[in-house]
């Protein structure tokens, strides 16, 4: 289990659990995070789950799939920090996962 | 100039699996079915969104992709001859007098029907718009997201932006009719086909368009036409001159014009009845995501199930008074026919 905490782009937090295995949209979704549209229900088909890695989780977390980069051409500025959450399994060592959501999903 | 309409029995618009199995139910009960989508091919979300990837929730299908289950329907479906119209969408749907409905797109195609099925699922399909301050202004007159016609951006400065093959085709269908053309992505790869990354590649080596690596931030011009955009790179900010911009970040689904048809709707969707699946609307049905009712699954298999009862409302409105006579496909001669079986 992990606690992760989502960052709305207005500043306003939303600390929730995820269990081991879930992806982190699945999370974000289950716990009505707004800002995690996710149109295509976590198949890394849509960059509609984008979020910045907050802090040393951006080294940790950073590294992404190739299907995941592909799929971030679609998402709106993208930093160095970006992730699609649905990529991000939840797991023990991911505990205290600090992400932000974008101000729009477009 | 307006087209004459099209007659059939009815109308589905969306080409997804619920709308392509409509045409399956809607078959065994004689009825025709044109069907129109805005994506150029058939399979909705499961050919658009997800084609490789496999669904695991079929009954009786242990694993399909999006591509095959849609290939299948397909072929369900065929012996009924159904009438496909892609790369458009409706735009219009009106009730006429004697209860039958007339609907148009923006191809400019008309249709007469009794029966009118939203198979829409998330909505159609649209270019995503970069989430820019002011972007709206610049749309149809700098700003655009298909190409109509070539034509229009002879001797433009043009910036188009993107990576995958509708950007990389782009660039390389307009480059000789533009002024200059420019590239810009967000990174030094390329999702599109490596034939035309390479077409590009020489392009920039023979100086006949440059390529940038950054991502738009702002938009420069006077409110209706573009001077430029300012970019960020890895080494910090820079403008690009240009007076046209195409930017390719995909598609995203839109509700769209589906809110304009008179229909009640709840948070973008159609509530439907659950024994009929008839919207607010007599004579207009919607199935699959698009419909909401109490304890609804968005899954296929339940649209598939919402297709089979939505087709025998259609038959008593089409054949009113007429007896309808439940038939297996397993012992009926009579449907064993119609799908060219017996």
């Amino acid at each position: 289990m992990a606690k992760i905490t989502f960052i709305e782009h207005n500043g306003t937090e939303h600390s929730v659990d995820g269990d081991n295995g879930m992806s982190v949209m699945e999370v974000a979704v289950k716990n009505m995070v707004p800002g995690i549209d996710a149109d295509c229900g976590g198949a890394c088909a849509c960059a509609t789950c984008h979020v910045y890695l907050q802090g040393e989780w951006a080294e940790k977390l950073g590294e992404r799939s190739e299907m995941e980069e592909d799929m971030l051409d679609f998402a709106f500025d993208v930093k160095d920090s970006s992730r699609l959450s649905c990529q991000i399994r939840v797991s023990d060592d991911i505990d205290g996962l600090v992400v932000r959501v974008p101000e729009k999903q477009f | 100039m307006t087209a004459q309409a099209i007659e059939t029995d009815v109308v589905i618009v969306g080409a997804g699996p619920c709308g392509l199995f409509a045409i399956f139910e809607l078959g065994l009960l004689d009825l025709k079915c044109h069907v129109v989508d805005i994506l150029d091919k058939p399979g909705g979300q499961c050919a658009e969104l997800y084609p490789e990837k496999p669904i695991y929730d079929i009954p009786a299908l242990p694993i399909v992709t999006g591509q095959d289950l849609t290939n299948r329907l397909l072929e369900q479906a065929a012996p009924f001859n159904p009438q496909y119209h892609y790369n458009q969408m409706v735009t219009t749907l009106k009730k006429l007098p004697d209860e039958s409905f007339e609907l148009e797109t923006d191809g400019g195609m008309k249709f007469h029907c009794k029966v009118v099925v939203i198979a829409a699922g998330g909505g159609s399909f649209q270019p995503k718009k970069p989430p820019m301050p002011g972007i709206e202004d610049y749309e149809g007159t700098s700003v655009f997201y298909s190409v109509k016609r070539m034509e229009d951006f002879r001797g433009k400065d043009i910036l188009i932006v993107g990576g995958g093959d509708s950007a990389l085709d782009w660039v390389i269908n307009l480059q000789p009719l533009a002024n200059s053309m420019t590239l810009l992505h967000r990174r030094d790869e390329f999702r599109a086909a490596p034939d035309s990354v390479n077409k590009m590649r020489e392009l920039v080596a023979g100086g006949q368009m440059k390529l940038h690596i950054g991502q738009v931030t702002a938009l420069h011009g006077d409110g209706k036409i573009l001077s430029g955009a300012t970019v960020k790179g890895k080494d910090g900010e820079f403008d690009i001159a240009c007076n046209t911009m195409l930017p390719f970040f995909g598609l995203t689904m839109k509700l769209g014009p589906v809110a304009d048809w008179g229909l009640n709707l709840e948070e973008n969707l159609i509530p439907v009845d659950t024994e009929k699946f008839s919207t607010s609307e007599r004579g207009i049905f919607a199935i699959g995501d698009i419909n909401h009712y109490p304890g609804k699954l968005k899954l296929i298999l339940s649209g598939f199930h919402e297709a089979a009862l939505m087709a025998q409302e259609a038959f008593r409105i089409i054949n009113p008074g007429e007896r309808l006579l439940f038939q297996y496909t397993t012992s009926s001669s009579n449907l064993q026919k119609k799908l060219g079986v017996a």
